[in-house]
């Protein structure tokens, strides 16, 4: 699917070149820059030329009757457009612009009654129009969001207002839903949702507060917004690995879990296990940790049936090689210890002490460190003394390794308390333990040997094979040719 | 089929029921199930050994199930199962038995992981190709239905890729119930699906009655080209090459250039960078005229688009563009509807538009001929030599050739220079580097005598850059230089400045020297290399800085095989024995390897050598760098960038000692190559033999 991915595909193709040059220079120069960079929309360049702004009057001076005809006006005047590349062109017009949305916004918060029937259809048209726009391509294809200072949306002195103005219709006490479903309805929810990949966070941080009201207010949208939340993930995890607003809509789905109903339907636990859980493997997992955990934890609380499906899923996708994604892991392994059933965590245990304890005798310490730290836990010390006759022969060995060959102090220390408050928990075990240590590991170097040998054996027999077939075939030719010369 | 698959399966499998109490199946799965990964993954990688060890009735009975039954592993495993499985047909018994690999392929399509999913499609398409007809109606094409109406998205998309492989051997009920499925599949609920359906969708339209691509393929075509997402319209436009393609002209006006003329003008940029990038595809596709009638147009909008990835993809095609219009009224075309528009590029803001411009606006020239070149283009070129960006330069500098079959180089030569030089001194090694590459292109082009008056300081003065990459570079170059103006130019112009660095007080220049010498001994030959290289070299074994000394040691192997046997004897010899005596260990360990290359050199000219007296330096040094392989050797090998997440501790480790004993000792790959090449050898005469036997 690498060619459903232009945004990429398009970066490549323009920087293949400069690499050729200089793989740096992009990042060089930007960093010589240090200048706050902002973009425009895409939309917009290809409208043409426009109008010019006339003000209108004020909507305080005018009478009641002409409010509502002087209001619907001013929203139309606000579904123009103007270039902020462009910071000569049209300034009076923008200043009008930008006075008649603050006029707007005040309106809508302060009177009440404003919001009738008719004004829902100039309303949603002028928010559609300032704020959906295709987004532009990122200025820096290899922009990595935590080194890397985001571009700025240029037209934000009114795009800002125009959300504003969205969230005070949205939670006025005159707003209807049932009107407004005529108009925000599935297509837009959809156009909301791609803004998230904007690359200004001022822009997603409002997106957020609009989606989670609209998900609030509109019954029927929510299974629709789920579903389109999952489909962007889904394709932020195996199609193209880039996605700004992925904290954004993660931190809704924390809330929107809390809210689900017991028991949970299968369409919930499809996403926890299919979605949620692959998530943990992407690259920028740095970005959204915080709130991803905190959606399984929260899944986790609403059923505990779900900790071993969970557990088993992290293990699957634990990190190899990333040891600053191992650490995040481990937190959250220790988030989800924190609310454990016990019942639960012996199911787990197993599996997951084997891969504690080979975090705990990784050379990279805070690996090791994070690891160590759950027998700070008090919680998680009285799960693993119930269950020190599993989980002792399972550390043990990575434990006394480690005290002996660790090339970090810091590790070797806290590695020793470990070893003492495990031995305090079964004193008779770890004496076992520590006395059958050297003939366990003689008998894992003879196991070794005994499979090295196996395949010694398959391949001689693949060898065997192919000289058999291969003299078949010669007596195949040969008695051909021998039945062809009679 | 059956008569000739008998003989030859016969002996494998009564082998295999022979074996049984040696590889019992429990030992093997055993192995695949081992709790370490990398083992579980050495093991699949291996499954071929394992089913051959099993024989074909017990690996479709036994091997096959417990992989189907237990696909639940890491994705890595997972890849290589999927890519092993593509290659099993005749481990399970031959075309005939095929169908036994369904299963477990079917499960690996509807996994999660992209990577493993592609790669489960890609067996099933091979294997669907030793299907028989037959069996591909009994087996393969049930299960592509199943995956086509799987709940997931995954099977759903998976099934997209198998559609094409199926239908043009399948009998014509069949084939509308395949052409059936893909069209709900092209309108699935699901984006991902419609994305690998459109991006299917031109390869199925391909074996495909051509009825059927006019009443079906094309409106499913409209379809997706309009769809609410940009990633699934722009698929479309891949796929409107291949549709495009098999339809006649009228056809083509009625049925496919509304919706491309659309998609041109996308309000998504990403569907028009689309259109720019397939642009050659799309011409060749649809023929001279509509080419001039709407797609000219449609290029000059993509040459003026508000996105500078828009522009920068039509700019790359410029060139094709041109080359492929027709011959007659080519020139007029191109003068009066294009070029207006590359002016305008020429200054544009964005320099990636810029250099993708420079990239190819030279092979205009050759179409256009002398007199517009020298009017029209001249000017663009002198101007884009003058970029403030140095990559718009170079790919300018790049491309002389082009220009210098028209008009020639000298046309070019007076902005060619300050071009040349400020990329020489630019504060990017990397821009250094690049021109330095040019070189002897640009050297060839504009003659000795120029070269030597503008270009020749230049090229001594990389010899001193402070990044060793460009110094190397410009030792290559030299070379290179060389070979192109001859010794003689060499002995008059280069060498007597390369030896002059030979004294110079900073120990890296006159390591330079050194390197200069290993590239330049060969081009200058014999003469040369003894009478003015070979002193200096030997002067230099007496340097304080061992890297210098060991460094002469190189060289003086590196240039033994130029020198006669007298100088080699006489000269080199008695230096490298004082080397080997030297107090640093990398000295003399070089020292030693350098002497038994001119050892075996001097054998070799039938000198009698007095082999007593030698060191058998490479022999007894050979332990000392000889270290074990690590295990896991060769799964360093990353398959995809997201699957590769497994590499073991042991790989790594392995791949640090291999570094350090490629750099320092060849003797231990020597040692290696031997050892393979007497198991080979073994095996030949195994062969070999039981053949001459009969």
């Amino acid at each position: 699917m690498s060619s459903s991915s232009p945004p990429v595909g398009a970066a490549s193709a323009a920087i293949s070149a400069s690499e050729k040059v200089d793989g740096f220079t992009r990042k060089s120069v930007r960093k010589a820059q240090r200048q706050k960079r902002s973009q425009g929309s895409s939309q917009f360049r290809s409208q043409g030329s426009q109008a010019e702004l006339h003000p209108l009057p004020q909507l305080k001076d005018a009478t009641s009757n002409e409010q509502q005809e002087l209001f619907c006006q001013k929203l139309q005047q606000c579904c123009i457009l103007f270039d902020f590349m462009d910071s000569v062109s049209d300034l009076k017009s923008k200043e009008i612009k930008r006075a008649t949305l603050n006029e707007l916004v005040e309106y809508v918060s302060t009177n009440r009654g404003v919001i009738v029937e008719s004004a829902y259809s100039d309303i949603v048209k002028m928010i559609s129009a300032n704020i959906f726009r295709t987004l532009p391509p990122s200025d820096n294809p290899d922009f990595d969001p935590e080194e890397d200072e985001p571009t700025l949306e240029a037209s934000w002195p009114h795009i800002q207002l125009v959300y504003e103005f969205f969230l005070r219709f949205l939670e006025s006490p005159d707003f209807q839903p049932s009107i407004a479903k005529r108009y925000i309805d599935q297509k837009f929810v959809q156009q909301l949702l791609e803004l998230f990949d904007s690359e200004d966070p001022r822009e997603r941080d409002f997106l957020k507060t609009v989606l989670h009201r609209i998900y609030g207010k509109f019954l029927g949208l929510r299974a629709f917004i789920r579903k389109q939340i999952n489909n962007i993930f889904l394709r932020f995890i195996y199609e193209t690995e880039h996605f700004n607003g992925v904290a954004e809509l993660l931190e809704i789905l924390g809330s929107i879990i809390n809210g689900f109903a017991l028991p949970l339907k299968a369409e919930h636990k499809q996403f926890l296990m299919k979605v949620l859980i692959p998530m943990h493997t992407a690259k920028g997992l740095a970005l959204f940790h915080a709130q991803l955990a905190y959606c399984v934890v929260q899944f986790l609380e609403k059923d505990t049936t779900l900790t071993e499906p969970v557990i088993r899923g992290l293990l699957k996708f634990w990190p190899k090689t990333c040891s600053q994604k191992e650490v995040m892991f481990l937190g959250e392994i220790e988030e989800i210890l924190d609310v454990i059933e016990p019942t639960q965590f012996k199911k787990i245990e197993e599996p997951l002490f084997k891969q504690i304890s080979k975090c705990v005798s990784s050379s990279h310490f805070q690996v090791a460190e994070r690891a160590l730290y759950f027998w700070n836990n008090e919680y998680i010390l009285s799960l693993i003394e119930e269950n020190i006759d599993k989980i002792l022969p399972i550390m043990f060995g990575s434990l006394y390794k480690i005290s002996k060959e660790h090339w970090n102090p810091t590790i070797v220390a806290l590695v020793y308390n470990v070893l003492k408050t495990l031995m305090e928990m079964n004193g008779k075990l770890f004496d076992d333990l520590t006395g059958s240590y050297k003939a366990e590991r003689q008998r894992e170097k003879k196991k070794e040997l005994e499979r090295e040998e196996l395949w010694k054996k398959l391949e001689e027999l693949k060898l065997k094979k192919a000289l058999e077939k291969q003299n078949s075939a010669y007596n195949m030719h040969s008695i051909l040719s021998n039945t062809s010369d009679e | 089929m059956a008569g000739a698959a008998g003989p030859g399966t016969g002996p494998v499998a009564a082998g295999g029921d022979g074996d049984d109490s040696l590889y019992p199946i429990a030992v093997l799965i055993d192995e695949l199930r081992n709790e370490d990964v990398q083992l579980r993954l050495n093991s699949i990688k291996k499954l071929s050994t394992i089913a051959l060890a099993l024989g074909v009735e017990r690996t479709r009975t036994e091997l096959l199930p417990f992989l189907t039954d237990t696909i639940y592993d890491e994705d890595e495993v997972l890849l290589a199962l999927a890519e092993q499985l593509g290659n099993f047909t005749g481990l399970v018994g031959g075309p005939d038995f095929a169908h036994c690999l369904l299963p477990p392929l079917e499960s690996l399509a509807t996994v999660e992981e992209t990577v493993v999913r592609d790669k489960a499609v890609e067996s099933l398409r091979q294997i669907s190709q030793e299907h028989t007809p037959i069996a591909l109606e009994a087996h393969f094409v049930p299960l592509v239905k199943r995956l086509a109406s799987g709940d997931w998205f995954t099977s759903r998309t998976s099934a997209c890729g198998l559609f094409s492989v199926c239908y043009p051997r399948a009998s014509n009920a069949v084939k509308a119930e395949i052409r059936q499925h893909f069209r709900s599949l092209c309108s699935d609920d699901t984006p991902m699906v419609r994305r690998a359906a459109a991006s299917k969708l031109g390869e199925f339209a391909k074996v495909l009655e051509l009825d059927s691509v006019k009443s079906e393929i094309v409106p499913l075509f409209t379809n997706l080209a309009s769809d609410e997402q940009d990633s699934v319209r722009l698929l479309a436009v891949e796929a409107c090459v291949s549709i495009a393609q098999l339809l006649s002209q009228e056809d083509l006006e009625a049925l496919v250039m509304p919706t491309l003329r659309q998609a041109a003008e996308d309000k998504s940029w990403r569907v028009r960078y689309m259109v720019a990038d397939k642009f050659s595809e799309l011409q060749k596709a649809v023929g001279p005229k509509i080419t001039l009638n709407d797609l000219i147009p449609a290029f000059q909008n993509l040459l003026k688009d508000c996105e500078a990835e828009v522009r920068a993809a039509a700019a790359h095609k410029v060139k094709e563009l041109c080359e492929n219009l027709p011959p007659e009224g080519r020139e007029t075309i191109i003068m009066n509807q294009i070029l207006p528009f590359i002016k305008e590029l020429v200054s544009d803001t964005n320099q990636h538009v810029k250099s993708a411009l420079a990239s190819v606006i030279m092979g205009l020239s050759t179409i256009l001929g002398k007199e517009n070149t020298i009017e029209h283009l001249l000017p663009l070129f002198l101007a884009q030599l003058k970029d403030e960006c140095p990559e718009v330069r170079l790919n300018i500098i790049s491309n002389l050739d082009c220009v210098n079959e028209v008009i020639g180089i000298r046309q070019l030569s007076q902005s060619l220079l300050p071009a040349i030089v400020e990329l020489a001194e630019d504060a990017k090694w990397r821009v250094r580097l690049a021109i330095i590459e040019y070189m002897p292109l640009l050297a060839g082009q504009l003659g000795v005598q120029f070269f030597d008056e503008k270009l020749n300081s230049l090229c001594m003065a990389w010899l001193v850059d402070h990044v060793y990459a460009i110094r190397e570079a410009a030792t290559n170059n030299l070379m290179k230089l060389v070979k192109k103006f001859g010794t003689e130019w060499a002995q008059n112009t280069i060498v007597p400045k390369v030896l002059v660095m030979a004294s110079d007080p900073n120990y890296l220049h006159r390591m330079t020297t050194l390197f200069c010498i290993n590239a330049l001994s060969e081009a200058c030959g014999q003469e040369i290399t003894t009478k003015q290289m070979l002193p200096i070299v030997l002067k230099m074994a007496g340097d304080q800085v061992a890297n210098v000394r060991f460094n002469v040691a190189k060289s003086l192997q590196k240039i033994g095989p130029i020198l006669d046997t007298d100088a080699l004897q006489e000269e080199v010899k008695p230096i490298l024995q004082k080397l080997g005596q030297d107090e640093d260990v990398d000295v003399k360990y070089f020292a030693q390897e350098a002497l038994s290359a001119v050892a075996q050199r001097l054998r070799k000219l039938d000198f009698p050598a007095k082999d007593s007296e030698e060191p058998s330096a490479p022999g007894a040094d050979k332990n000392h760098f000889l270290r074990p392989r690590g295990p896991g050797e060769d799964t360093g090998k990353a398959h995809t960038e997201r699957a590769a997440r497994v590499v073991s501790e042991e790989a790594v480790e392995a791949a640090r000692f291999r570094g350090t004993d490629a750099a320092k000792g060849p003797a231990y790959q020597l040692h290696v190559n031997t050892r393979d090449t007497l198991a080979q050898l073994e095996i030949a005469e195994l062969v070999h033999f039981s053949q001459s036997r009969d």
